[in-house]
């Protein structure tokens, strides 16, 4: 089984210097690129290999390049969206901490592919071992010429700057990223005009995640092909899936796309911890909805998890098991997306801490029957295109599931005045 | 194109988002962050409507119609039951942790968040959680602020920040904490402030002076006014209660000040209800009876040689009267001479050159702007406010390829991010203008008119030429003269406050060799007070000549109207004056230095207590009404003169009645003035034999709120001067736009029903922007051009030139007198170069005596380095500063400097 973007990682986990990394085939693929292919054929190639974008949305990457005007005269930017801050989420944490020159590779082969010359990396605040370690590897790249003016003798430009969040979830929304990267307040933009017209500073600008990036060398140097037949789907590539909650080995590993839920809990993740029940997981991180146990053998790639009623999203699950409250569950989860709001449209302003305080007061033991049907009038309202932005419809869909498939649940603690989880742990303590 | 709102189709203009087109059209669409003048962001999701593909898409689905642009064939429906649901919900949202409090908040009854509340039916409160609380700030003394009334939408600071340039407002923390402030507790340092009580939509800024004596919008009795704090002529709302003036609110006139005016506007008020107004007539320190004055002055007058001042700040119709009363030859004008001078100069550069003089709403449609010597902040506020939005406005023709609409404003900021449209300012000292301007250039007066003839030049070559420029000046003349020549609707503004007649000629030589390429090159001069222009069109004479035929022997009685001779000539000249004069009769409604020194003073009404007409810096003739009937003896100059001319038997005056009549005769008299009479509809013009009520139906109390008096209710006053009524029954529908007393439409309480009294939201008023422009440029092909020759500025030892520096609170004289603006006017000083200062050995707030015309002075220092150097800045009309005309050299009387410090 292949693993591209994992292979070189070092048991150690520290990350590959310049060399380690060129001696396992490093700056290869820039090396072939940047001499013999046009920047349209570099587009063109990296659509033909149905990249999808691994940040969550899942959009046809080369596709996306390809909005951004080709003869503009203006500066163009390309930037690496770092900012993983996703509830259960800690995949491009790997990358970014074990290989960062493959991270570099990716965005100077997309920044030569849409003709961008500025590039940032914009980091979550609080990865301060993979801001280190991409320090050290842009200093390198620099001095080996990877970066900077006429690279590899091409004729290239590309200067790329770190730059570290300030530790808003909003700002791994791509507009918002934009502005707080402009020094403004981390809140979206209306799109249209997309990034790639209206970017930062108001110029063409593609915003990647860190794991398409990353795919990115590989693709070019080994063909659209090689990269399709590493699936097991109609989605291409690798994925890093990753797993948390109370399995037996929580981790995060790079398999084909497309392999079964089960497959990832039971044969990479160590299967439930003992006396524990698998009762439903969240397949992309916190902003996805719910699966469960009939979904088990879905195939965890965007076109099947969307046909189960979720998203892939990042491809890590949060696993609920059948001793945690679903109740008190969605109640952190919400407690989470009401702090994080950035307060710019109503909905998500004023409807998240309301939902978070129906939850808590129905996990207090506390709510009404009629606290089903704020709930569900929320999840129907908080809908895309009724907010700014996709952050409350995110945060709106383990609710809606949790309400679908754990109903009885929220009954029981309305009925039972008590949350029963909480009670079965205090008769067992007694 | 067609547009189908459910099922049925409109006629609609591209170009525009969905949510103006629907509002333009009629329908009650729910909003809140969106504002006309602001543009579109999309936070609110108040808007919401829902959207079809085609006739077949009978689901649709959710859009914000302020987001998204008109386009033929769409289909929406605002009636469908999930959009409605779904506006509901979003009151039912903001709600969650507004206050209720409306029953003690200054908003209520003019809210747009309660109208919209009504508006979408939400009735019923489901969230029974706590509601978030923040704390209040001191934003100074003009505005209220209230913090837990706030909806987040973003207004205030698109307002303060982005459309006015205020850099201390802004929004802080995040979701559901965000918060509207400063920093830290501090008066909002914005000239424009005021506005946020009208475009916050619901009671987070209120108007701090109206609480002071508060009263609810329907309570008021209203009249449209015109600002009477500069030359401007921003369309005001003057409110009262109890005979006291409470507020004034903006009046939206599209081509003068839009939706917007100043805070000078706003705040300056309260001189109406000053305790010391002068309310009854005093002959000889003797109180007499209204009959009695006319008597007493009928013999006094006809006994004796009487000559008559005017007043830049009293009405056509009181100066006219005064003219007629005393005659032609015996008329002067009430200002310094240099300010009568500049006044006729402006006249004659407006009506006899080719450039066409511009409103405000065309500065702001500007893609170029030169401004010589003015300080507009601080001079004409509002026009400095209408230069910042073409400087917004230029750079976004640039980005029209990119097919972004201008009224979506998130995406047209970032697009534009920090280009300016060219904006040149030379102007004595710094302006506020200066932060988004393309240069400055400071120094004297005389060498910004150099800097401006030598502009002119290069654009035409008939101009005279200005050789002696220093290459940096050349070089910066060249750049303001090419990027003039390039610009498709340059403007040059000037005007008199550096009271240089130079400079407004090098403005004019370079508005009319800038239009003598291109046709839509127009100029802009501003004046010193709300009526120089009216007075200067009247003719009369120079101030001095007053003085002289008193002096002289020629005349021994003056009429003085509304004028402190103090603020226009200097102190020992007008001491001398009064002094020989015998009888001195003065009207005014403020007491001052003047006031003190008649003979025979009587109560003159103030604008609010007053119908009267103004001409404005562009030439627009505006018609401003009475507000409130005065109680005791006051009324308006105008009435006065009238009676005394009556009793008189002038005979250009015999046939007079009324208003219309002086109004008439003005119109035949006064070439300029000829259409003053078609300003606004006669007295005797009704609507379906109605008057337009003064008061909405709801006005409430009529019949108590004399009744601790006498519990009969009085008859209401009848209005023989205008139209208006003054009670709550008459006309109902939209008046005639010169007299719209409030606006009101059903279901639209606070200030944004103006939509309904527009022909398109944000456009013009359904039956034209009231006034009536004077001036129409002169088609020739021969211009006149200036030929004078400015002086090369030389500093002199011992001496620093004096020039005059505005402001906005304390410049002007009525203004200055309300406790609010009063509070903002700076104490007197005197602004010096650091380098001078150094040299003269003298440092911030010491004091530095110096004489300037005669005139001795000792305040302390202000040390800026932006002063330049050899000059002085002396604040212009501030409260305890006696007049000197300037610019003029001012002798450094060293010795007094030392004996004071030592």
């Amino acid at each position: 089984m292949e693993k591209p973007l994992t292979q070189h990682i070092r048991a150690d986990r520290q990350p590959l210097t310049l060399k380690e990394y060129e001696m396992a085939g490093g700056y290869q693929s820039l090396r072939k690129v940047i001499k013999a292919m046009t920047p349209k054929a570099v587009i063109d190639l990296v659509k033909e290999s149905n990249l999808r974008g691994r940040g969550g949305a899942g959009f046809n990457t080369g596709l996306k390049w390809s909005f951004v005007p080709a003869d503009s005269t203006t500066p163009k930017y390309l930037i690496a969206n770092a900012d993983e801050m996703e509830p259960g989420t800690f995949k491009d944490r790997i990358l970014l901490e074990c290989t960062p020159h493959q991270l570099i590779e990716g965005m100077i082969l997309a920044s030569y592919a849409i003709g961008a010359n500025i590039s940032y990396i914009y980091l979550r605040w609080a990865y301060k071992t993979a801001a280190h370690a991409l320090t050290k590897a842009l200093e390198e790249a620099k001095a080996a010429g990877y970066l900077g003016q006429n690279i590899l003798g091409s004729g290239f430009n590309l200067e790329m700057h770190l730059h570290t969040g300030a530790g808003r979830y909003m700002c791994g929304e791509e507009t918002a990223l934009l502005n707080s990267l402009e020094g403004k307040r981390a809140t979206p933009r209306a799109k249209p005009p997309f990034p790639q017209i209206s970017g930062l500073f108001g110029r063409p600008t593609i915003v990647n995640n860190v794991e398409t990036l990353c795919c990115l060398p590989h693709i070019l140097m080994n063909g659209p092909d090689w990269f399709k037949d590493l699936s097991r789907t109609s989605d291409a590539g690798t994925k890093i899936y990753g797993v948390s909650g109370r399995v037996k080995k929580p981790g995060a590993w790079e398999l084909p796309m497309g392999i079964t839920m089960r497959e990832l809990i039971e044969e990479y993740a160590g299967g439930m911890q003992d006396g524990l029940r698998f009762r439903g997981a969240l397949p992309g991180g916190a902003s996805t909805d719910f699966l469960v146990e009939e979904h088990l053998d879905v195939k965890l790639d965007y076109t099947s998890v969307a046909a189960a009623g979720s998203r892939l999203g990042t491809g890590t699950l949060v696993i609920l098991d059948d001793k945690t409250c679903p109740v008190g569950f969605v109640k952190n989860l919400e407690h989470f997306f009401a702090q994080e709001s950035c307060g710019y449209c109503t909905p998500c302003r004023e409807g998240l801490p309301w939902v978070e305080k129906i939850l808590e007061s129905i996990d207090l033991g506390k709510g009404r029957m009629e606290d089903l049907q704020l709930l569900a009038f929320h999840t129907k309202y908080l809908g895309p295109g009724n907010t700014f932005c996709a952050f409350a419809p995110g945060a709106m869909e383990p609710l809606q599931s949790a309400l679908k498939y754990f109903r009885e649940d929220f009954e029981k603690h309305i009925h039972e005045k008590v949350c029963p989880y909480e009670r079965e742990t205090l008769s067992v303590l007694r | 194109m067609t547009l189908y709102i459910d099922n049925k189709p409109y006629d609609v203009k591209a170009g525009k988002n969905l949510l103006e087109t629907c509002l333009t059209l009629g329908f009650d669409l729910p909003y809140f962050c969106w504002h006309p003048s602001l543009g579109s962001v999309g936070a609110c999701r108040q808007c919401a409507v829902k959207m079809y593909r085609d006739e077949d898409d009978k689901k649709g689905r959710l859009i914000m119609s302020c987001m998204e642009p008109v386009a033929n064939n769409q289909r929406i429906s605002i009636q469908d039951a999930e959009a409605r649901e779904f506006r509901e919900h979003v009151i039912e949202w903001l709600m969650t942790n507004h206050p209720h409090d409306c029953a003690v908040c200054d908003e209520g009854g003019s809210c747009h968040l309660q109208d919209m509340t009504v508006m979408t039916g939400h009735a019923y409160r489901r969230f029974n959680f706590k509601k978030r609380t923040h704390k209040n700030q001191y934003l100074g003394p003009f505005i209220n602020h209230e913090m837990n009334r706030c909806i987040q939408c973003y207004r205030c600071v698109r307002f303060y920040k982005d459309y006015a340039g205020g850099k201390d407002l802004d929004v802080f923390a995040s979701r559901s904490n965000v918060y509207f402030g400063r920093h830290e507790d501090g008066v909002l340092e914005s000239e424009f402030s005021g506005n946020l009580t009208e475009v916050c939509p619901t009671g987070v800024f209120t108007d701090k002076t109206l609480k002071q004596h508060y009263t609810r919008k329907w309570d008021l009795t209203t009249a449209p006014s015109v600002c009477q704090h500069c030359s401007l002529g921003c369309n005001i709302i003057a409110g009262e209660r109890y005979g006291e003036l409470r507020s004034i609110t903006s009046r939206y006139n599209g081509a003068v000040n839009g939706y917007f005016i100043c805070d000078r506007g706003r705040f300056g008020y309260e001189f109406v209800n000053a305790p010391g107004r002068i309310r009854k007539a005093v002959c000889d320190t003797e109180v007499v009876r209204k009959e009695e004055v006319t008597e007493r002055m009928k013999h006094l007058i006809g006994s004796s040689k009487v000559i008559g001042i005017g007043s830049p700040r009293a009405s056509v119709q009181s100066n006219f009267a005064l003219k007629m009363l005393v005659g032609k030859n015996n008329f002067y004008h009430g200002v310094s001479d240099n300010e009568h001078d500049l006044a006729n100069l402006v006249i004659k550069i407006l009506h006899e050159g080719p450039a066409p003089t511009l409103s405000m709403k065309e500065v702001e449609l500007a893609d170029a702007v030169f401004i010589l010597g003015e300080d507009l902040t601080n001079t004409a506020p509002m026009m400095a406010l209408a230069v910042r939005q073409s400087v917004r406005r230029q750079p976004m023709e640039q980005l029209a390829h990119i097919n972004i609409p201008a009224w979506h404003d998130g995406a047209v900021r970032e697009l534009v991010q920090e280009q300016k449209g060219p904006l040149f300012i030379a102007s004595v000292h710094t302006t506020k203008l200066d932060d988004v301007a393309t240069e400055t250039f400071h120094s004297s007066p005389d060498e910004i008119a150099r800097l401006g003839f030598a502009v002119a030049h290069l654009l035409d070559d008939d101009s005279p030429e200005e050789a002696s420029l220093s290459p940096e000046e050349s070089k910066l003349a060249q750049k303001i003269a090419s990027i003039l020549s390039m610009a498709k609707r340059p403007v040059i503004i000037s005007g008199a406050s550096c009271e240089t007649d130079h400079v407004l000629e090098a403005a004019a030589n370079i508005a009319w060799a800038l239009h003598r390429k291109n046709q839509q090159a127009g100029i802009v001069l501003t004046l010193p007070e709300c009526n120089s222009l009216g007075l200067a069109m009247m003719g009369g004479h120079r101030l001095e000549a007053a003085f002289n035929a008193v002096l002289n022997g020629h005349a021994d009685t003056a009429i003085i109207m509304e004028n402190d001779l103090y603020r226009h000539g200097k102190k020992s000249i007008v001491d001398e004056f009064l002094k020989v004069c015998k009888n001195i009769i003065v009207l005014d409604h403020s007491p001052n230095p003047t006031t003190e020194k008649a003979n025979i003073l009587i109560p003159s009404g103030t604008f609010a207590e007053s119908d009267g007409t103004l001409v404005n810096n562009e030439g627009r003739i505006q018609r401003f009404f009475q507000v409130y009937e005065a109680t005791e003896n006051i009324q308006e100059s105008w009435r006065w003169l009238l009676g005394l001319g009556t009793a008189l038997g002038v005979d250009e005056m015999s046939h007079w009645k009324s208003f219309e009549d002086i109004t008439q005769a003005i119109a035949k008299e006064e070439p300029f003035l000829k259409n003053i009479d078609k300003v606004s509809p006669p007295a005797g013009f009704r609507i379906n034999g109605q008057r337009v009520p003064r008061e909405t139906h709801r006005f409430s109390g009529r019949t108590a709120m004399l009744a601790n008096i006498n519990v009969s209710e009085p008859k209401p006053p009848v209005d023989s001067d205008s139209p208006l009524s003054y009670t709550m029954e008459g006309f109902r529908g939209l008046p005639p736009s010169s007299m719209i007393p409030f606006f009101w439409a059903p279901g639209w309480n606070s200030v944004q029903s103006i939509n309904k009294y527009q022909q398109e939201v944000g456009g013009p008023l359904r039956d034209g922007d009231p006034g009536i422009r004077c001036f129409e440029p002169v088609q020739t092909s021969k211009i006149q051009y200036f030929k004078s020759d400015p002086a090369i500025f030389e500093s002199q030892e011992d001496h620093l030139l004096i020039v005059p520096l505005h402001h906005i609170f304390g410049s002007e004289e009525l203004s200055a007198r309300s406790p609010a603006v009063g509070e903002r006017c700076p104490a007197p000083y005197v602004m010096v170069n650091t380098a001078d200062s150094a040299d003269l050995k003298i440092h911030e707030n010491e004091e530095l005596s110096f004489e300037v015309g005669g005139q001795p002075y000792q305040l302390p220092v202000k040390v800026s380095s932006e002063m330049p150097r050899g000059m002085a800045g002396l604040p212009y009309g501030l409260p305890g500063l006696p007049f000197v005309e300037l610019p003029a050299w001012g002798i450094l009387n060293k010795e007094m400097k030392w004996m004071k410090q030592q």
